[in-house]
């Protein structure tokens, strides 16, 4: 009677079609992923069951963190180096074509104008550790009209957005926006999250 | 081939947990423009406002009417400002609503009141500036 033979040859399974998949997955995770500019706070913005998604370009965004500190950030490198030249001549700062550069790479920013220029000379770390007091609302010194006066000349398709934290007070959020009535600005955005709406009702 | 594929899946681990799909949404409004000094304003019957007031600790006082206003007071559920709404909404033809938000209110306040205004559907509304006859009488309920 003879041995039957067991073969111990390791099983060899073929990978190719998984390493294709992943790789497949690699390059689509790496090509839809947008790095979210880092903000200098984060803002908790409320819910609600509106439907309607932000267009991704021409948009100017305030943002308005818990403590009522006011911040403006617009997209578009070039309107944006075109938007300081503009405030500059406004406020009577020159700003240097680098200082531009340097500012139409920055993320959202809450300061006073005359701050800006020590600003923008700081290194990315150093700026973190400014502490950014809130770009000015008040009516005897309303920088924020400015600024959303200007971007606009600048950039005719702007859409104004409102990013406001939820704990915000209201009247924070009336000033802004009563500036922005002031300004002819009478449609505008408020960014939230997603909710879901309720049942019995829709 | 091992390395290889560690290191995809490394980079696809990555990217997973780095992307975020959802953009956020937003609500669009429309603020009436400033009315010019020559403007004439046009007029409303009292019987068709109702107000509601945003105040400390989401609460919300609301009142039909101009003259002699009965103040009540409800909150943010469903079982709340929504049934309110509802309901005078069907006593009332073409209603009209006025939010006014106090001071101590949050700006989530006056999203969610927005949100129900969509939600139950509400054509007219107007965000006005709060009175002191408003402040008053929320004074005057808490007491």
């Amino acid at each position: 009677m003879g041995k039957v033979k067991v073969h111990r040859s390791s099983p060899s399974l073929d990978m190719t079609p998984m390493v294709d998949l992943a790789f497949l997955l690699v390059t689509f995770f790496m090509l839809t992923t947008k790095f979210a500019p880092e903000e200098p706070v984060s803002v908790d913005m409320p819910s609600s069951v509106s439907v309607i998604k932000l267009p991704e370009v021409d948009i100017l965004t305030i943002s308005i963190s818990k403590d009522g500190v006011v911040f403006f950030n617009m997209d578009g490198k070039y309107n944006r180096q075109e938007l300081l030249g503009k405030m500059g001549t406004e406020y009577n700062i020159p700003f240097s074509d680098e200082e531009k550069e340097r500012f139409s790479v920055l993320p959202s920013f809450g300061l006073d104008i005359r701050n800006l220029k020590e600003f923008l000379a700081l290194g990315p770390d150093e700026r973190k550790k400014v502490k950014q007091n809130g770009i000015p609302t008040d009516s005897l010194n309303n920088q924020l009209a400015k600024w959303v006066v200007f971007s606009r000349t600048t950039n005719p398709k702007l859409r104004i957005a409102i990013k406001g934290d939820r704990d915000s007070n209201y009247p924070v959020v009336e000033d802004v926006i009563n500036t922005l009535i002031d300004n002819r600005v009478t449609r505008f955005n408020l960014i939230t999250n997603m909710e879901k709406g309720p049942a019995q009702l829709n | 081939m091992t390395p290889m594929v560690d290191l995809a899946f490394l980079l696809l681990t990555f990217f997973m947990l780095t992307t975020t799909f959802n953009k956020p949404q937003t609500m669009e409004i429309t603020m009436p423009d400033k009315p010019k000094p020559d403007d004439v304003q046009p007029e409303v019957n009292e019987k068709r406002v109702l107000t509601l007031i945003l105040g400390e600790g989401d609460k919300i006082y609301w009142y039909k009417g101009i003259t002699d206003p009965k103040l009540e007071v409800t909150n943010f559920s469903a079982d709340g400002i929504r049934k309110v709404l509802l309901t005078q909404n069907a006593q009332t033809k073409d209603m009209i609503i006025l939010i006014k938000a106090l001071e101590k209110s949050k700006y989530k306040n006056m999203v969610d009141i927005l949100d129900e205004m969509n939600i139950t559907d509400m054509k007219r509304y107007a965000i006005v500036k709060v009175t002191d006859t408003d402040k008053e009488l929320v004074k005057e309920l808490n007491l």
